[in-house]
């Protein structure tokens, strides 16, 4: 297969993911929002937010304040962010458009679709979406695209790098939205306790549509012990670090087989599964979750070169 | 999509295709006996399928600007045009001929030249033509093939007058249209192809793909690989660049794709670059190498054409080939089949004057309101003088512009362009048609028995191209 329809499979499934994730994070700082703090005030989340899409610095170049209409037009309707849901739609459609015949028609339709729904919205004199039928419209198309690529796409190397996509961009995506929580509200983690600080962990937990499930697997109260397991170690959580890179893991062999060669990718990966394999929470959180946090995403972004690199993706 | 090039003007008497002298042709017969026999409601229902089949396949062509409804379709006509096995093996020989002489004349010009040295073609109309390439004098393609894929633009004014419009010679476009045209035909009206043993098409693809096999550069020893080269999505003909590539089972690839490593090219993979032997490029010479040729293109591969130079890919059709379907050069055609074949040319131009030279100059002047005058290098039928549809005001401005540079124009006669029958809102109706067959040319040369036929949608109108509501039909020949 020609690098650059990997690349654009890899990106189109990296787009969507972002796409659903900023529209998770919006959704944590709208019921953060409405929290009171412990200094009794209102707690603002959007800078922490916007801190976790890696785009605060582009934000205060158009902005003046982080409130919710600024965060929100940032984030989901600027043309100046990269990262907004716009966006990545956009970029998503486009790239699948590249490599047309590299999709099926349900793929297309799935990711055409989004597209032109979200130009409606865009159209001059009507309606925009309130913020929460947005987050939930954006999940949506996101899944719709997912689950059109498991029902009609060959299940070959091209799938292994749509799928490749979506993990990386996952597990990157769940260890800076834990890193909101910890690096913004718990300085230390010895504070933990009160009852803000749990309901701003359920908020966490609902961002990931998880806060049900987390029930299900531990059972009893939140602690923040628990709730980084079930982000961090958990294999039966779709959005732990161990998933997304036991995944990652499996498409990455799966195309060292077809391919009858290793790869340094794989080679990264592996490390990387390996090292999670042993850790437990205690030793992250007596470690440093922060610093723990921070080490994970680097590996995971040489592990995204990694696969360009082994693939010969861009420029040689 | 190319305009039709045609200054070819209405004038009373069309030949119909499909009747003469009330009586309906011979190929016409079982067409007519099925469309007389067919419910109007059924065929009503049919055209409506036609048109969402068309949808669904995604054969639409894209309008250039990002707006959602940037996709238009084709309007695709359902009765199809039809020729007798008789009248298409005559057409075949034809356009084999003039297909075997044009590239006899490029591997001539691009080495000593005999048909400028014996002075059947002025040297300047060649050397000095904006087409003719520097950079591949003196080398020789594999096979001496530059013009692989031929579309031969011809139209008819009788029973047994055929003219050729014009020769295309470097990368013809709308085989996508013939090839869909058929299969969406065959899945409307399948009872009408049991009765009537029409020749097929389908094996165009596998032919292409052979085609270009079969000019395999020197230096490739092995299985040819062949990749179909794109300028990208936002081209006005991807559909087609797709369907090539999806059709032949290459791969679809755009300039980053390819990059030159010592002695040949290759492609970026999954699995480590792999060496690319025939490129079908779909991209115009100027672009295809920064090095050799516009150093800004952003389309093509740096150093392909050095690859080239030395044996290591073959480049389909050649650099240079545009020199032969020149519209100065053009004129010359029958002389090349003289000269290089020892024949007859068995397919006729439409006459045409040279304002280069004196007595012809003297002859269009007089006549201006009479005849079709064209600009030698212009395409896409821009800058031309339709006389019998103009104004005198129009006329004498052009008068001025020939005066002003007489070698940079030429002049035609109006044609009477035949028509078929073709179906609207009313029923059948008579409409002019032109017909464009692709010819391929390497170790053998191949046509395949059709081609796509344009046709003007609108009463009276000789423009068939898309972009000014042209339609297209399928093209039929008959097994006899």
């Amino acid at each position: 297969m020609l690098s650059r329809t990997a690349e654009s499979l890899f990106w189109t499934s990296r787009n969507m993911e972002r796409a659903d994730t900023i529209a998770r994070k919006l959704e944590m700082g709208y019921r953060m929002s409405m929290m009171p703090t412990q200094s009794g005030g209102m707690a603002s989340e959007w800078q922490s937010i916007l801190a976790a899409t890696g785009e605060l610095e582009k934000f205060q170049q158009h902005y003046d304040e982080e409130n919710q209409d600024n965060v929100e037009h940032f984030l989901v309707y600027s043309s100046e962010n990269p990262s907004s849901i716009k966006q990545c739609i956009r970029a998503a459609r486009n790239n699948a458009r590249q490599v047309r015949t590299a999709i099926t028609s349900d793929v297309w339709s799935a990711l055409n679709q989004a597209y032109l729904e979200f130009q409606a919205f865009e159209v001059q004199g009507g309606t925009k979406p309130d913020l929460p039928s947005l987050c939930d419209w954006t999940k949506r198309q996101a899944a719709t695209v997912r689950g059109a690529f498991s029902n009609t796409q060959l299940h070959q190397d091209g799938a292994d790098f749509f799928n490749l996509g979506y993990f990386v961009e996952r597990a990157g995506n769940t260890a800076r939205m834990l890193d909101i929580k910890y690096h913004v509200l718990l300085p230390t983690i010895e504070t933990v306790g009160g009852a803000v600080d749990n309901y701003q962990w359920t908020t966490l937990l609902r961002a990931f549509s998880s806060h049900r499930a987390f029930h299900w697997a531990y059972g009893g109260d939140y602690s923040p012990d628990k709730i980084a397991h079930f982000l961090i170690l958990n294999q039966a959580c779709p959005r732990s670090l161990k998933y997304c890179l036991g995944q990652t893991n499996q498409h990455l062999d799966r195309l060292s087989q077809g391919y009858g060669a290793y790869s340094p990718a794989q080679l990264h990966a592996m490390r990387m599964r390996d090292d999670l394999a042993t850790a437990s929470v205690g030793d992250i959180i007596q470690n440093g979750l922060h610093e723990f946090l921070i080490q994970f995403t680097i590996e995971n972004n040489q592990l995204a070169e990694k696969i360009a690199d082994s693939f010969l993706f861009g420029e040689r | 999509m190319t305009f039709l090039g045609i200054g070819i003007m209405a004038t009373p008497e069309f030949f119909n295709e499909m009747t003469n002298d009330g009586e309906i042709r011979a190929p016409y017969t079982a067409v007519m006996r099925w469309y007389e026999g067919t419910d109007p409601a059924v065929l009503q229902q049919k055209y409506r399928e036609a048109e969402a089949l068309f949808r669904q396949t995604g054969i639409t062509f894209a309008v250039y600007g990002d707006q959602p409804d940037t996709e238009r379709l084709i309007p695709f006509d359902i009765m199809p045009r039809v020729f007798t096995q008789g009248e298409w093996e005559r057409l075949e020989r034809g356009i084999k001929q003039r297909a075997r002489a044009l590239n006899a004349f490029l591997w001539d010009v691009y080495h000593r030249g005999e048909i400028v040295r014996s002075g059947r073609i002025p040297a300047r109309l060649v050397y000095q033509n904006q087409a003719y390439e520097p950079a591949v004098v003196g080398m020789s393609p594999a096979q001496r093939i530059y013009s692989h894929i031929i579309g031969i633009d011809l139209v008819r004014t009788g029973a047994d007058e055929f003219y050729v419009l014009e020769d295309n010679c470097r990368t013809p476009s709308g085989v996508s249209y013939m090839l869909e045209n058929r299969e969406i035909m065959m899945r409307l009206f399948p009872q009408l192809f049991r009765s009537s043993r029409i020749l097929p098409i389908d094996g165009y693809c596998d032919r292409l793909r052979r085609t270009l096999q079969s000019v395999a550069p020197p230096k490739c020893d092995q299985e040819p690989t062949v990749v179909v080269l794109t300028p990208g999505a936002f081209n006005s003909a991807y559909f087609e660049h797709s369907f090539l590539a999806d059709q032949m089972g290459v791969e679809l690839v755009e300039g980053r794709d390819l990059f030159v490593d010592g002695d040949f090219v290759y492609m970026r993979t999954t699995r480590g670059p792999r060496k690319v032997d025939v490129i079908y490029r779909r991209i115009d010479d100027e672009f295809i190498d920064p090095l050799c040729f516009k150093a800004d293109s952003m389309l093509g591969v740096p150093g392909l054409m050095n690859v080239y130079r030395s044996g290591g890919v073959q480049l389909c059709s050649a650099p240079g080939a545009g020199v032969a379907d020149d519209k100065a050069v053009y004129t010359y055609v029958p002389e090349m089949v003289r000269f290089y074949l020892g024949e007859e040319p068995i397919l006729n131009n439409v006459p045409t004057w040279r304002c280069s030279e004196p007595d012809d100059l003297n002859y269009v002047l007089d006549k201006l309101p009479e005849l079709v005058v064209k600009e030698v290098h212009g395409s896409g039928g821009y800058g031309m003088l339709v006389g019998p549809a103009s104004t005198k005001q129009e006329i004498e401005d052009y008068r001025k512009r020939i005066l002003a540079d007489p070698a940079d124009f030429i002049a035609q006669p109006t044609l009477a362009l035949s028509t078929t029958p073709t179906y609207v809102d009313q029923g059948l109706v008579p409409r002019h048609v032109d017909l464009r067959p692709y010819c391929l040319v390497g170790k053998s040369i191949e046509l395949c028995p059709g081609g796509l036929t344009r046709v003007a949608m609108t009463e009276g109108s000789l423009v068939v191209n898309s972009s000014q509501g042209g339609g297209v039909k399928d093209t039929w020949v008959l097994s006899s």
